[in-house]
């Protein structure tokens, strides 16, 4: 990622992003077709599981289980990281994590000079921290390695899903890119073709230089392993390995939600992972390494340091209802299913999490100062809890931060200036009693009459609405109420049966 | 150093936090041990094909995902090694301390096999493939496992040069990923890579593309 970031704290709200991006109708496209492709794959591999459900719940057992114990096992993987000789750090928040990669990797230099590049892996971790800018700021260039990353990246552009960062682009746009900003001595791309195996062949040589060269590498990781110390790193391109295996240090951030207990709770995350993220059966490669090897040939960085954040997941650990959220393996597949991402891409979410899962992430790393539009990002179909491979319970954790976030803003002084607050307190008031109730239908026929017009039909309705009202009308027709309500008619019908009851007897 | 100090007061302080968030703080291991050992599996943890079913699957998946695959009995693998090798205009390549051993085979005459003594990168660059064993194999899944042990070596020499060739005995062919990692639990702290098919990317317009950084060619020998 590189340029501004997508910042949750100066993002426009969800419905007005949203409205600007379904115009884009390239954008649109692409992110179709993406999520068409991935829906598709994974619906095939997951057929193939008869024990999928099975698979799903153990995984949702096994996060929970771990957040209950969330303190022993990260206390139990730093003592056997360190034990391995990797070094563990800790970071409250996103300024602290910041600071603590950029000292390492400016110590991380041969003879005490700080280096002036790294190369990273796809993080959704360090994009949270918008790492890339902090390193900039301190005169290191973060060289993305993962290829939709680095068309994001050479594109001046923001990554707009989790796994597949860059699906909003298609061939010939990232061509273009390719051809405006990638330099190399001793090599020419601006004769570059336009198939994707072009494309993926010129980002082979461009990166190579750079996986042979940099000798300082950043990353998140998959999972922690609590047992052995040991970190695990799904991929598929081998820019991961690279980034793992060659530099002489490597500096891993990750969210302390990323720890399982035991390397035995591996096999179910690496079944249910590549499945739903990429729809194949495994991806390419998973790297699973412990600690640093020091033996005299040696495999792998000579220096590891593992930097465990917290930046607001503790916070979301203390809400009952919403901690689930933090069981999520960030496999995408809630963004593939989900409708609303389907036609708005992932931008119009104004954060690195973007779909149904970033809705819900994002206000709660934002600790519900921010992006209070996101849990309304959603039609609450429950697509993405079905897809979801540790039963995370999407709308319901949609609905308890609605409330959350109606809750934040009728508080104290609020209450008197939200139409909205006010309009839903009458209405409250209305539903409470029979005869108010009452009146207020009478009072309701009388107000449309104004606003009504009779079809070919004679049926009225209602094409206008004032104020407030208008977003309802702006999008589809309200008919008129009916001259009837189903108690007048019922009470109707009583009243005449007991008359015709009454002159049957005489 | 500085960052230490602030380090200290930030590890304090997020495991107060977790726990002020659980209500408990967790310190009896026992206690842990129970319930991880309660936690529901009822996924498949076994395979239930034949052996001749579960190496036809492996083949499938394996060329499902780009490999090559061809089966060789003991004995003759070095001569399929000289045959692929051949078929494929790989001449000299670097090869893990141990091979041999490990095939429980010579390698073959007429090519350059080059033992990995920690060579660097550039080194390593310089070579038209690399040559090891492996630990375990997942049919399901199509995946083999390396770790860094005599005959597969460091992770480094199956991952700079453009070509690999692995040799997966019959014998350490698994069903399921289950099996697989608890045939890898006891060296879980070995430097492990799973390797299924060839190194791809989708990102571009979600076309799968064989070869990115890794190597591009993965061919497979079956020993049995």
């Amino acid at each position: 990622m590189s340029g501004a970031g997508l910042d949750p704290r100066t993002a426009p709200k969800f419905q007005v992003a949203a409205r600007a991006l379904v115009g884009d109708s390239q954008m649109r496209k692409n992110v179709r077709h993406a999520t068409k492709v991935i829906q598709t794959k994974r619906a095939r591999v997951v057929a193939e599981m008869p024990d999928w459900e099975e698979l799903r719940e153990a995984g949702k057992e096994i996060r929970q289980h771990t957040m209950r114990h969330l303190d022993f096992y990260l206390e139990q993987f730093e003592r056997n990281c360190t034990a391995a000789g990797g070094h563990v750090h800790w970071a409250r928040n996103a300024e602290e994590a910041r600071q603590i990669v950029v000292g390492l990797v400016k110590a991380s230099g041969a003879d005490g000079k700080s280096p002036s590049e790294v190369i990273k892996i796809k993080s959704m971790t360090t994009e949270e921290i918008q790492l890339n800018k902090a390193l900039e700021a301190a005169g290191i260039h973060a060289h993305e390695t993962d290829l939709a990353e680095l068309i994001i990246q050479l594109g001046h552009d923001q990554p707009s899903h989790i796994v597949v960062p860059a699906l909003h682009k298609n061939r010939a746009q990232i061509r273009e890119i390719f051809q405006r900003e990638m330099h190399l001595p001793g090599s020419d791309f601006s004769n570059l073709g336009g198939t994707p195996q072009d494309l993926a062949d010129a980002a082979r040589r461009f990166l190579r230089e750079k996986f042979l060269r940099v000798k300082t590498a950043v990353s998140g990781a998959n999972f922690l392993v609590a047992e052995t110390g040991g970190v695990c790193i799904v991929e598929s391109e081998g820019n991961g390995r690279m980034c793992l295996t060659l530099p002489e240090t490597l500096i891993s951030v990750a969210g302390i939600d990323k720890v399982v207990p035991r390397f035995q709770d591996l096999e179910v995350m690496l079944q249910l992972l590549p499945r739903s993220a990429t729809g194949e059966r495994m991806n390419p490669y998973n790297s699973i390494w412990t600690g640093v090897d020091k033996t005299a040939a040696g495999d792998g960085p000579r220096t590891f340091h593992v930097v465990l954040m917290d930046n607001a997941r503790t916070e979301i650990l203390a809400d009952k209802e919403a901690r689930q959220t933090l069981h999520c393996i960030r496999c995408g597949a809630c963004l593939n299913s989900c409708p609303v991402y389907q036609q708005t891409g992932g931008h119009a979410y104004g954060s690195v999490y973007a779909g149904p899962i970033g809705a819900i992430l994002t206000p709660q790393l934002m600790e519900m100062h921010h992006a209070q539009s996101l849990p309304y990002a959603s039609s609450l179909c429950g697509a993405c809890y079905e897809v979801c491979p540790v039963k995370i319970n999407i709308p319901e954790v949609l609905i308890h931060l609605r409330n959350r976030v109606v809750k934040q803003q009728s508080a104290g002084l609020n209450l008197l200036v939200n139409p909205e607050v006010m309009a839903l307190k009458a209405v409250a008031m209305v539903f409470r009693s029979e005869g108010v109730f009452r009146a207020s239908q009478k009072l309701g026929r009388l107000a449309e009459l104004p606003l009504s017009r009779k079809d070919g039909q004679g049926v009225g309705w209602i094409e206008w609405m004032p104020g407030m009202l208008g977003g309802w009308s702006q999008v589809r027709d309200l008919r008129v109420m009916p001259k009837q309500t189903f108690r007048q008619w019922f009470e109707q019908r009583e009243k005449a049966r007991a008359k015709k009851a009454a002159s049957d007897g005489n | 150093m500085g960052t230490e100090v602030v380090a200290g007061g930030a590890r304090e302080e997020m495991l107060r936090r977790i726990r002020a968030a659980n209500g408990h703080a967790t310190d009896d291991a026992a206690v842990v041990e129970t319930q991880w050992n309660a936690l529901p599996r009822g996924y498949k943890r076994a395979g239930t094909l034949g052996r001749e079913a579960k190496l036809e699957l492996l083949e499938e998946r394996l060329r499902d995902y780009d490999a090559s695959v061809t089966r060789a009995r003991t004995g003759a693998v070095a001569a399929e090694i000289a045959r692929i090798l051949k078929e494929r205009g790989k001449r000299r390549t670097v090869v893990p301390q141990g091979l041999a051993e490990a095939l429980g085979e010579a390698l073959p005459e007429g090519f350059e096999f080059v033992a990995d003594e920690g060579m660097t990168t550039a080194e390593l660059d310089g070579f038209e493939g690399v040559v090891t064993a492996s630990t375990v194999a997942i049919a399901e899944t199509g995946t083999i496992v390396l770790q860094n042990v005599p005959g597969q070596g460091r992770r480094a020499p199956t991952l700079v040069p453009d070509y690999h060739l692995c040799v997966v005995r019959a014998g350490d062919v698994v069903e399921t990923v289950p099996e697989a990692m608890a045939r890898l639990e006891a060296t879980a702290k070995l430097a492990t890579t799973f390797i299924s098919g060839p190194s791809a990317t989708a990102d571009i317009e979600m076309t799968r593309i064989k070869g990115v950084h890794g190597p591009r060619f993965l061919d497979v020998i079956l020993a049995e």
